[in-house]
């Protein structure tokens, strides 16, 4: 189902241009739209959908490989964190579903403070926030049994 | 076209699992550090989990007892079939915890059983509401690089001027504005993911793109090492996944968690009777799990004498909407396809079974294979042969590798490619203090050429489009889309693809070889009309470099290692006397020649006999 930018509603934002991980779809001054450029190098991923503001973005089966007049809705909302999907079968069957996305609010990550870090650490095995030394097979240090093995073969 | 320069302390190429984690990980180390993520598409959705997952395959568990990083490590090595960097493994055993527990913090909705931990898929995998596993991962790696370059595709890398076998940057152009970028940097992680369209899809048409791994994962992790001369390990391993059929949705939540089981057409359950696979693979075929490959095997054997297609029976298990959901969200979360076809087809998955199938070959370093770069291994672990300093480095110096870029170390999966990135980021910081005031030196006759040679493609269109009335036959230039279709069909029919049913040997390989030789001296003539073509164009060339160190490998080793991935047929046996070693390859930049070595599997001392 690659998809397909509906006219009465493109604003022409470059949302999906900016997100697309394909780099399928563009925008055309011409028609001061976007549209899907390479549908045949489409995942499916619906990031594009995902992204537009205006609803603009919908999918249909691959026509060469898939029965058409299925559908698939799908709303993000980061407000909420949640996702809404709507399926409609070919018979008009319906499922819906509704999933978390994230139990923290967007933009709350902070980066790695080195304070905790000293710097004789650089050597050693254990990665940021790890304890370094600890004893047992857990160990970022790598003891818990672990030796140099020059002889023996990975059996 | 415009030029523009970027100075960096550490350029992490491809802003994916192992890029992210490469980025939090040097930030920590590196304070003061400038740290520089250089991605083709856009780090909030790229890569191969770009649409999301819905599971963790890769949790250990140690906090809760629940495993071992030796646990991990006995499962690893058996399906491999015994080929694997137990120190990097290991290495990442020890560290995967750690990084799960971090996207939690972030926010990565995981699941929970009753008694408070993650609710497990199998033995090593969790399951997560994981729509926004890498908008949440890519946040991280955007509070923690100094700058994040979206849509610039990285095409060469560039070693120093007087050196050339330690690191300098890399040269690419800009997506978006056609800019030719030059990247100086002291030290570089290579973290660009694995590749698909290597071998032809079973997918065709519109749907060419609807192959399981993402169609934008296109071999520069293997392409650009090579070049420099970078050592390489497993090429020949390339995995074949069993998906369910057209929409390539993976099974592993159905067989593990939802404990869906798969018969062929006549209703038996194959994968039960293992006298002949003992007869034929003698004690392998009693390894617990069966090897991934080994699974494969019993399918294809189903299907090639005739009793496919094979069934899985989800309308046996989904009796709960809890499980009904979970199954949906399994392939909402990460292969909406699969979503499509069964409505499109009219198939619910509660009233009757799908079609499985093994997909078409993908090379990759994170999965249930270990392709990739021949990386240096933890300096407490590492046997001397595999440890040259610094933990994650090729045998370039100063270039570093992680997730589907670093071989050896099989079962990565999305944490353990985090966790790897996190590995070569903290190494690449101490490597960086160690190489003292060390400023990279380019050579300007180097980096011009390379400006020629990536916008040769603009060229040749125009030039080819003008000779011609109009449409799509010119005799001066290929379209890159074209040339694709050319390197699948080559690699499918002499590298064992699809149509001969994963099987090959040495004359096809040699036959394959030559024409693949071919398609390289054509690259120069690849037609670009736009800057997206001209990615298409640059991504092409990566592949072939790829496919061709796939070709080669796959010759080198005279057995049948991984059947049910790939059959030597004029080697049908897996032959432990001669063959349980690495294949190691070099290709040499000054003479453009290729060396192979065999080299020893160096085990750790621990694990043994554990379940
Ligand atoms: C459908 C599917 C299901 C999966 N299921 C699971 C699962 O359930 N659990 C699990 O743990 N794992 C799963 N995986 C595997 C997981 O996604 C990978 O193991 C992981 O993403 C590998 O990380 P990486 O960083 O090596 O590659 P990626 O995450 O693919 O990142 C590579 C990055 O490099 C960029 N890049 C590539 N070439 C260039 C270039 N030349 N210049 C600049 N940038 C470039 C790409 O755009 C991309 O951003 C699944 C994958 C897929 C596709
Ligand atoms: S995101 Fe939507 S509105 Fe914006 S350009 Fe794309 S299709 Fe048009
Ligand atoms: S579905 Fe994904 S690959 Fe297809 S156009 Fe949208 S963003 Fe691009």
């Amino acid at each position: 189902m690659p998809t397909y930018v509906i006219a009465s509603k493109c604003k022409n934002n470059g949302k999906c241009v900016e997100i697309c991980p394909s780099d399928i779809m563009h925008t055309d001054p011409a028609i001061d739209m976007a549209w899907n450029v390479e549908p045949d190098m489409c995942w499916e991923c619906l990031s594009c959908v995902k992204a537009c503001p205006e609803n603009a973005i919908e999918v249909r089966p691959y026509a060469d490989i898939s029965p058409l007049r299925s559908e698939i809705a799908v709303s993000r909302n980061e407000g909420k964190n949640v996702i809404k999907w709507k399926i409609t079968y070919r018979d008009s069957r319906v499922k819906e579903f509704e999933f978390p996305i994230r139990t923290t609010g967007w933009d709350t990550i902070l980066p790695p403070s080195s304070s905790q870090l000293k710097a004789g650490n650089l050597d050693d095995q254990a990665l940021y926030r790890e304890e370094p030394k600890t004893a047992g097979s857990s160990g970022a240090s790598g003891k818990g049994g672990i030796q140099r093995n020059n002889k023996g073969s990975g059996k | 076209m415009e030029t523009k320069t970027f100075d960096s302390d550490i350029l992490i190429i491809g802003g994916g699992m192992a890029g992210c984690g490469a980025a939090y990980e040097a930030r920590a180390w590196g304070k003061d550090l400038n740290i520089m993520i250089v991605e083709k598409a856009n780090i909030e959705r790229s890569g191969a989990v770009a649409m999301g997952l819905s599971a963790i395959n890769t949790y250990i568990g140690t906090r809760w007892g629940e495993n071992t990083p030796e646990d991990f490590l006995n499962y690893v090595r058996g399906d491999l079939m015994g080929i694997i960097r137990e120190d990097l493994v290991y290495d990442v055993a020890r560290h995967v915890d750690s990084s799960v527990e971090l996207f939690e913090e972030w926010g990565l909705p995981i699941m929970k059983s009753e008694n408070g931990r993650y609710l497990r898929e199998g033995r090593w995998q969790i399951l997560i509401h994981g729509e926004s596993y890498k908008p949440i991962v890519a946040e991280a790696a955007r509070k923690s690089a100094s700058q994040i370059i979206n849509r610039v595709m990285i095409t060469h890398l560039l070693t120093d001027a007087k050196d050339s076998n330690r690191i300098a940057g890399a040269v690419g152009f800009d997506v978006r504005d056609g800019s030719f970028c030059i990247f100086r940097s002291k030290a570089v992680v290579l973290a660009s993911g694995g590749a698909t369209h290597i071998f032809r899809p079973r997918s065709v048409g519109e749907g060419w793109g609807r192959t399981w791994y993402s169609p934008w994962s296109t071999g520069s992790a293997y392409a650009l090492p090579i070049q420099v001369g970078a050592k390489m390990v497993q090429m020949e391993i390339r995995l074949v996944p069993t998906r369910f059929k057209d929409g390539y949705g993976p099974v592993g939540s159905w067989f593990l968690y939802l404990k869906s089981t798969a018969t062929n057409a006549n209703n038996e359950r194959y994968e039960d009777n293992r006298d002949k696979l003992r007869a034929e693979y003698g004690s392998y075929a009693d390894s617990k799990p069966l090897p991934t490959c080994l699974r494969n095997h019993l399918m294809m054997e189903e299907i090639r004498d005739g009793r496919g297609p094979i069934l899985m029976h989800t309308e046996k298990v989904l009796d709960t909407r809890e499980k009904e959901e979970a199954g949906w969200e399994d392939f909402l979360d990460m292969t909406v396809s699969q979503a499509m076809v069964w409505s499109s087809q009219n198939v619910d998955p509660k009233e009757r079974w799908s079609e499985l199938v093994p997909t078409e070959p993908y090379i990759m370093g994170s999965h249930a294979v270990n392709a990739g770069t021949w990386v240096s291994g933890p300096s407490d672990i590492s046997p001397p042969e595999y440890n040259w300093g610094y933990n994650r480095m090729t045998t370039v110096s100063g270039l570093f590798a992680a997730g589907d870029a670093a071989g050896g170390a099989a079962h990565k999966f999305s944490s353990g490619s985090f966790a790897e990135g996190r590995i070569a980021g903290k190494s690449a910081v101490r490597f960086l203090r160690d190489s003292g005031n060390y400023t990279p030196e380019i050579n300007q006759e180097t980096v011009e050429g390379y400006r020629t040679d990536i916008f040769q493609p603009l060229d040749n269109y125009e030039i080819g489009r003008k000779f011609i009335s109009k449409g799509t036959v010119s005799p001066y230039y290929l379209y890159p889309s074209q040339g694709l279709k050319r390197l699948e069909k080559i690699m499918d029919e002499y590298a064992g693809g699809v149509t001969t049913f994963y099987t090959t040997n040495s004359v096809s390989l040699i036959r394959g070889t030559e024409l693949l030789t071919m398609l390289k001296e054509d690259l120069p003539l690849l037609g670009a009309e736009d800057l997206h073509q001209l990615q298409r164009a640059w991504e092409l060339v990566h592949r072939v470099w790829t496919a061709e160190a796939v070709m080669r490998h796959t010759l080198f080793r005279e057995e049948t290692r991984w059947p049910g991935y790939y059959y030597r047929t004029d080697f049908p046996k897996i032959d432990d006397t001669n063959w349980k070693v690495f294949v190691v390859s070099r290709f040499n930049p000054s003479d453009s020649r290729w060396s192979f070595d065999k080299v020893p599997l160096k085990g750790l001392a621990i694990g043994k006999g554990e379940k």
